[in-house]
């Protein structure tokens, strides 16, 4: 490791459930600058975009703070994690949003069945589909957990899948940008794994 | 495929873990760190906190454990009883709690069940259902933290877990107190029947007292999560014995 320690920036967007994602970068020995300056996002080493609510009024607030702008330019490792995934999408049919568009294709509800309840939530596989950054070390299968009603298609981007009434994107990666649909804080010592890679990159 | 959740239940109080039979005649269980810890390290799938004490007296409830909690688990965890408007409800997600869980106060106020969706989206949203079956039917109770202040509810059990839905609940816990500490199995019927009206998760409580009750409600009443409270705290049932038996019966469960 280097002499000094990463700077790490959560972007506030104004979701409740912020302190657990907070408290397991704590457990890795990393305390994150929780902000919606514009400045010390661009400056920091790695970037967070959690979740906040829903699609709609997530892309309202980055667009309120001017991050929706900004977070496109960003060439440090970004990580959306649950909506902030779906945000880094082209678009998505919840509230008919237009998005980030720095990760490729769309995000869409989920199919529900009286077998696949909605949200999907709980623990689930998620499957390797290409050599990922983020799933280094953790085998295909591992278990995660999720909360979520939306999710993308896989598409090229697409570096591990999950099934919940037909196959979703789970994880992805382009270029400096990635995705977890799962909560990696949330998600035992595979989500510490996870995060511990993301940080590493 | 979405593994069957095993959901230890922490009934707090005063700062401690108790738990009564029928919802009556509480016993210290031990301390709230000490299970939420072997919890996690157990490989429980998620951990409900249910402060029986906040919701019928209407006190307000120190959630300062919240925060010790949050820092401590790296499973999802879900804070119930004395939540009653949007503000103690972010007060609990803000402390970081996955989930709040809504029992006495949705019956109160059903509105506010629409509100937390609205706020916080409905996966946050938890509608407890304390239900019992009375000539036929199963009717709803309220206020059972409290034996002196616990009554009937003056609703049909299937039409509330209906409109809890419609209103933007994200899940359901069905404690069947029939069944509740005295661990003859989940109540399957009810389950069943609720089953069938329920489109978002479904979890089962009350009536744990051997593995094959699990196995039993997962494959019957196909529920999405099974939870339990005294089995696991008195350690009779251990949660890596009961996972490996429920695998090795072919359910779908996360080592």
């Amino acid at each position: 490791m280097s002499g000094s320690p990463d700077l790490v920036a959560l972007v506030d967007c104004g979701g409740a459930n912020i302190a657990s994602l907070r408290f397991a970068l704590q457990r890795l020995g990393v305390e994150a600058r929780f902000t919606r300056d514009a400045a010390e996002i661009e400056s920091a080493d790695k970037v967070f975009l959690p979740g906040v609510g829903a699609a709609g009024s997530g892309m309202a607030k980055l667009r309120e703070a001017g991050l929706d702008a900004l977070i496109p330019r960003l060439e440090q490792p970004v990580l959306g994690i649950c909506i902030g995934m779906q945000l880094l999408h082209e678009a998505s049919s919840e509230d008919h949003t237009p998005c980030l568009g720095v990760i490729p294709g769309c995000v869409d509800l989920l199919r529900a069945s009286p077998e696949h309840t909605i949200p999907h939530m709980g623990w689930n596989q998620v499957l390797g589909c290409g050599e990922s950054k983020l799933l280094n070390g953790i085998p295909s299968g591992a278990w995660f957990y999720f909360v979520h009603s939306y999710a993308a298609a896989p598409s090229a981007a697409c570096v591990g899948e999950t099934e919940h009434g037909g196959r979703f994107a789970s994880v992805a990666e382009k270029d400096n940008f990635f995705g977890v649909q799962f909560h990696p804080e949330r998600s035992g010592a595979n989500g510490q794994r996870l995060l511990k890679n993301f940080l590493a990159i | 495929m979405l593994a069957r959740r095993i959901i230890p239940c922490l009934d707090v109080r005063d700062g401690q873990v108790v738990k009564g039979v029928r919802f009556r005649e509480h016993r210290v269980m031990g301390e709230i760190m000490d299970l939420a810890r072997r919890y996690r390290d157990e490989h429980a799938d998620e951990v409900v906190f249910y402060d029986i004490a906040a919701s019928p007296r209407n006190r307000s409830v120190d959630r300062r454990w919240i925060l010790r909690v949050a820092e401590a688990l790296d499973i999802p965890f879900c804070v119930a009883g004395g939540i009653r408007d949007v503000a103690s409800a972010e007060e609990v997600l803000m402390n970081g709690a996955d989930k709040v869980s809504i029992n006495s106060p949705a019956l109160a106020t059903p509105d506010l069940i629409g509100e937390l969706a609205l706020r916080f989206g409905s996966q946050c949203v938890v509608v407890g259902i304390d239900s019992r079956g009375d000539g036929g039917r199963w009717r709803v109770h309220e206020l059972t933290g409290d034996p002196s202040l616990s009554r009937e509810a003056g609703r049909d059990t299937l039409e509330w877990v209906r409109e809890a839905q419609d209103r933007g609940a994200g899940e359901i816990v069905l404690n069947c107190m029939n069944m509740d500490g005295v661990r003859q199995g989940y109540d399957i019927e009810q389950l069943c029947a609720v089953r069938e009206r329920c489109r978002v998760p479904l979890i089962a409580s009350g009536g744990a007292g051997a593995p094959e009750h699990f196995a039993d409600v997962f494959r019957r009443a196909r529920v999405d999560g099974a939870l339990a409270a005294t089995v696991f705290h008195s350690e009779e049932i251990a949660i890596p014995d009961l996972k490996e038996y429920l695998a090795s019966a072919g359910l779908p469960i996360r080592a």
